[in-house]
This record gives C-alpha cells, sequence and structure tokens, in this order.
C-alpha cells in the first residue's frame, strides 16, 4: 500500500513539473503583457513536434531535439510578440481573440505537416528507478529527467528575474509598465524577452514530455485547460503561485485519477477552479489585478 | 436633419429578403440544402450569443448550452415519449434552467474571470455527458433522435425528413426567435442591457439591479441556444459530446467578431460570410482541413483590420447605394 502511494506521489511530482513549466510561462507572458495567451497549449504542442522532428525522423540526440525545440518555440513566440500582441497591447479582450486566431492557424500547420495521427516517439531511455526494491515504486528516467529540468529552469528564471538587470526591468514592466518606460526600460524589449522565456517554458515542456504522451495536434487543448487552473488557482500574475497550484493540482489531479478515474478528475480540476474563481478571484497568492 | 427615407423601406427590404429566402432551395442541391438548414439554426445559435453579450459578458459555455437543449429535448422524446415540437421547447427551457443555475457562480464573475469560469462550468457539464452513459450514453452521445413528425392533413403532406422542408420550419422558428430577441432589445429591458454594459456604475446608482438583468439576458440567450441545439438533434438524429466542444465555440466567436456585434444583422453576416467561404471555397476545392487555419486567420485579420467587423461595412456599402445621403439606421449603437 505505501509503494503504491508513493508511486502515485512520484507520478504527481512528474505531473506538477512540465504543468509548472507551462503555467509560469502563461503567467509571464500575462503579467507583462496583460494577454492571456490561449495559444500557449500549442506552443507545448509545438515543442513535442521539434522532438518528433529532430529526433524520431531526422535521427538526432534526444537533448539535441529538447534544445531546438527549446530555441524553435521561443522564436515563435517572439514572431507572436511582434505580429500579434504588439498591435493589441491594452486591448486584452483582442489579444485573447487573435491568441484564439494563432491557436488554430497553429494547429492547422501541424495537420499539414506531420497528419492528424498520434505519433510514435521512440523511447530515449528505457531506463527505470526502482524505488522500495523490485516490486516497490518505479521512476522511469524520462520522467525524472522532466523533474530535474523543471527544477533546473525554474531555478535559472529566478535567478534571471531577481538577480540580472533584463529580470529587473521584466518584474518592473510588469508592476507598472508606464513607469517602466519612464525609466528607460523598453517595453518592447522586454515583452520580447518575457514572450521568449515563456514559449520556451511551454515548448521545452512539450519537448521533454513528448515521449511520454500522445502527440497529436489537439495534444495543446487539455494542456491549456489544466494551465488555466493553475494559474487561476494560483492567483492570475504570481509566478509563485503557479508552481505551488501546479503541485497542488497534479497531487489533486493525480490521486484523483488513481482511485477514480480521469474524467472524474478533470472535472474535480474544474470545480476546483470554479470554487477559487467564487471564493478569491486574485488566487491563493494574487494580490491584485493586473488589468 | 433626420432624411426623409420612406418608412415602408425596411419593410420592403424584409419582403425582399424572405422572398429570397424562400426561393433559396430552388436553387440548391440537396447537400448544400443541409447546409443552409444547419446556417440558419447557426444563425438562431450567434444571435443569442450576441444578446448575451448585450451586458457585456463573453461567455465560452454558449455552445454547450446549446448542447443542453439539444440532450434535453433528445432525451424527453427518445426516453419519456414527449412530442418531439413540445420537447423542443422543453429542451430550450432547460437550457434556460441550467443557465439560471449556472448564473449564481458565474454572474458573481466579470471580464476575463467571467470568460474563464464559464469555460470551466461548460466544459464540466460536457464531461458529465461524456463520464455518464446513463442517460447521457458517453463518449458516443444519443442516436435514434427521434425526427420532427411528419404532417399529414388531407392533402397535405411534409415529410420533415427532407431539408427544403426542415429548412422552411427552421426559418419561422428562427425568424420568429429572432424577431422576439430583437424586441427584447428594443424594449426598456433591452435598453437596460446596455446600460448595464456601459454605464453599469451609474445604472446601479439610479437603482438598477444589474445582477438581475444580467441574469435576465444569460437566460434567454441560453433559451435560445438550447432551442437551436433542439432544431439541430431533431435533424441530425445523432449527438454527442464532441459536436458542443470548445472548437464549435471558438466558431460562434468567429462569426460575432467578425460580423460586429453592435447590431442585430452584424452576427448574422458573420455567420453567413464565413460559411459561404467555408462551403463554396473549402469544400468545393477540397481544402475542407484547412477550415481551421481560414478561420484562425479571419480571426486575427478581423480583429487588427477591422475591429468593428462586418457590420461596420453595412452604412458604408448603403451610402453607396443611396448616393451618399442614407442616415445611420436604427438606434445610435454604442461604438465599441
Amino acid at each position: 500500500m505505501y509503494e503504491f502511494l508513493f508511486q502515485t506521489v512520484l507520478n504527481a511530482l512528474y505531473a506538477a513539473s512540465y504543468m509548472a513549466l507551462v503555467a509560469v510561462g502563461l503567467v509571464l507572458i500575462f503579467g507583462v503583457m496583460g494577454i492571456i495567451n490561449f495559444a500557449h497549449g500549442e506552443l507545448y504542442m509545438l515543442g513535442a513536434y521539434a522532438v518528433v522532428g529532430v529526433y524520431a525522423d531526422w535521427e538526432y540526440p534526444y537533448f539535441l531535439a529538447v534544445a531546438v525545440g527549446l530555441v524553435f518555440t521561443g522564436l515563435v513566440g517572439i514572431g507572436m510578440e511582434r505580429g500579434l500582441f504588439r498591435p493589441m497591447r491594452d486591448n486584452p479582450l483582442g489579444g485573447l481573440v487573435v491568441s484564439i486566431g494563432f491557436l488554430l492557424i497553429l494547429q492547422a500547420l501541424a495537420v499539414l505537416g506531420f497528419g492528424v495521427r498520434m505519433e510514435f516517439i521512440p523511447p530515449p531511455t528505457q531506463a527505470v528507478i526502482e524505488v522500495f526494491g523490485s516490486d516497490g515504486a518505479v521512476l522511469p528516467l524520462q520522467r525524472l529527467y522532466v523533474i530535474l529540468a523543471t527544477i533546473l529552469l525554474l531555478a535559472a528564471l529566478w535567478w534571471f528575474l531577481r538577480r540580472t538587470r533584463f529580470g529587473w526591468a521584466l518584474r518592473a514592466c510588469a508592476q507598472d509598465p508606464e513607469a517602466a518606460a519612464l525609466q528607460g526600460i523598453s517595453i518592447n524589449q522586454t515583452a520580447r524577452i518575457a514572450m521568449f522565456i515563456g514559449a520556451a517554458l511551454a515548448g521545452v515542456a512539450g519537448a521533454l514530455t513528448a515521449p511520454l504522451v500522445r502527440t497529436y495536434p489537439y495534444m495543446g487543448h487539455s494542456v491549456i485547460v489544466t494551465a488555466f487552473i493553475i494559474i487561476i488557482v494560483g492567483g492570475v500574475g504570481s509566478l509563485e503561485g503557479a508552481v505551488v497550484a501546479a503541485v497542488l493540482y497534479a497531487f489533486v489531479h493525480t490521486f484523483v485519477t488513481t482511485f477514480y478515474d480521469g474524467v472524474i478528475a478533470d472535472i474535480v480540476g474544474l470545480l476546483l477552479m470554479l470554487l477559487v474563481l467564487i471564493v478569491r478571484p486574485t488566487g491563493l497568492f494574487g494580490t491584485k489585478e493586473r488589468a | 436633419m433626420p432624411e426623409a427615407r420612406p418608412t415602408w423601406w425596411p419593410a420592403l427590404g424584409l419582403v425582399l429578403l424572405y422572398a429570397g429566402l424562400v426561393l433559396l432551395p430552388y436553387v440548391l442541391s440537396y447537400s448544400q440544402k443541409e447546409i443552409a438548414v444547419f446556417l440558419v439554426i447557426n444563425v438562431l445559435l450567434v444571435v443569442s450569443y450576441r444578446l448575451l453579450t448585450l451586458t457585456g459578458e463573453w461567455s465560452l459555455a454558449h455552445v454547450v448550452i446549446m448542447g443542453v437543449g439539444a440532450y434535453g429535448s433528445a432525451l424527453l422524446s427518445k426516453r419519456l415519449g414527449v412530442p418531439v415540437p413540445l420537447s423542443m421547447l422543453l429542451g430550450a427551457g432547460t437550457a434556460a434552467l441550467v443557465a439560471y443555475i449556472l448564473s449564481f457562480p458565474l454572474l458573481r464573475m466579470k471580464g476575463f474571470y467571467f470568460l474563464i469560469g464559464s469555460f470551466a462550468a461548460g466544459e464540466i457539464v460536457r464531461l458529465l455527458w461524456k463520464r455518464f452513459r446513463e442517460p447521457f450514453g458517453g463518449p458516443k452521445g444519443l442516436k435514434l433522435i427521434p425526427e420532427f413528425p411528419e404532417i399529414d392533413i388531407g392533402p397535405l403532406y411534409v415529410d420533415f425528413f427532407e431539408p427544403q422542408n426542415y429548412y422552411y420550419f427552421c426559418l419561422i422558428v428562427v425568424s420568429l426567435s429572432i424577431w422576439v430577441m430583437y424586441r427584447l432589445e428594443r424594449s426598456p429591458i433591452g435598453l437596460t442591457f446596455h446600460a448595464v454594459h456601459w454605464q453599469d456604475k451609474l445604472a446601479e446608482a439610479v437603482g438598477v439591479d444589474t445582477r438581475k438583468y444580467r441574469t435576465l439576458a444569460f437566460v434567454v440567450a441560453s433559451f435560445f441556444a438550447g432551442l437551436s441545439g433542439a432544431l439541430l438533434a431533431h435533424y441530425v438524429g445523432t449527438i454527442n459530446p464532441n459536436r458542443f466542444n470548445v472548437e464549435e465555440m471558438v466558431f460562434v466567436l468567429t462569426w460575432a467578431i467578425v460580423g460586429g456585434t453592435a447590431t442585430v444583422y452584424g452576427p448574422i453576416l458573420g455567420a453567413v460570410v464565413l460559411t459561404a467561404i467555408n462551403e463554396v471555397i473549402l469544400r468545393e476545392l477540397g481544402f475542407e482541413q484547412m477550415r481551421p487555419l481560414l478561420y484562425g486567420a479571419i480571426l486575427i485579420a478581423s480583429v487588427m483590420f477591422l475591429p468593428q467587423g462586418l457590420e461596420s461595412l453595412v452604412p458604408k456599402v448603403s451610402r453607396l447605394f443611396t448616393g451618399g445621403k442614407a442616415a445611420k439606421g436604427g438606434a445610435a449603437e454604442p461604438a465599441d
């Protein structure tokens, strides 16, 4: 029984990791630009398809494919900032609508490029770490990669935001764009950096989990729903809240899935979000609404 | 000085429009007639969606609410043997009831939070259909939904399985529904909807119960969305949870945004133009799978270059025909 519980905890940790990567990126973009990026799940999908293309089709090393996924989605993010979100600044509804439009385009392009079928990705590693002996809990190495990469990337992001000038500029823009601009901070430059990081985090999450999940053009849908639940529960605009909420949601979802079933778990997650919206719209860690 | 435009002009326009709509099936092929049926149903859906947006809220649950009407009417007629025309009204009533219940949590929210909250609520309803095989049929949904009963009185025999007949039936139901919504908008209640949207603090200050009016708009819009779902269910005969997923919602959103929501005809224009583009260009040329690509591009282009929607072009076009003198028709619409 303890092994079983421990196994579920391990599963939840893995789920929390990639969900946190996606949600933190979404929060970062929202914080700096005030736009909710509905296409964020599709950036995750792009990262997964980078692995399909570079690793599964062209047979380059897996970690090179992950790096390509990170850079590629980051660049797509920069393109989105320039082409879609910059003209829509100060227009939250417009930004949201163009991101929905872009979501449809990215999905259609994935269908065009790879077809609607599910992609087979040969597992980069079959290794399994056994905890509590051979009949105890198991942690596939690929899942450990996801967990370690998340810790590494989030620590790097924290260092970047707290310890570098770019990071300060970024946080200043998130707090008050006008005041930041008056101090000589380029809002466009900052938005570009935030969009690169946010998109790249989603892409790297997709690239890392691609061998573990079903990779197909519409895989972003469940990811964006999960990310919304997390940022609402954590508080829109709070990076710490997103991480904590990701862990909370992953544990709730994984345990309900294990003990009941997946659809019930989805319903519970959505109910959790509705509950937070009703009782505490600012979320667990949110302070005030960033309009 | 207001222009002395003959008062019978709009009436003449409507008569011509309906003459065209009645004659339309005679120039269409069988499959195009079916598309026309779906288009008329979608027009009701998107016009009811506009009624909801009058109070300023953009819901992502509207297609699920349509589904509630479809499931409600299908289950009532199939399981309980309620006659189909009655079950349609009851299905629409179910949608209104569900909307009323959902309004308690949802209308505490505004703007982006309402959007996300309505999405969550809709998705929960949809997952319940998916999860509970009894009575909703699970992921495969409901099959063999009773069709609309044929009329067989003496020499008069009308089979509603025939797309052309169902098209006329839908046309009548949808026209009546739009007329009701139009009258509602022009009544003091409708003016209050506008006030709730554009001047909610002022409206509250003069004693308007804004929550009550937002609930009313939500429930009435949901009733007609449910009615459109019931019209759909008894025509196609089979419904499933995926028919009412968020992708369909995005299409409705696109019609409303591309058409514009300041006037009644805006969203209709959006639905008609996009469906025509979809059917004529994509289907004829064999790019059916590219529908999302086209919708995405059109959505982005219209927000960027035509933020007031297609409806904003109508006064310009009509000015061309009347030699630049046409006054803007209708009541002063608040600009977005």
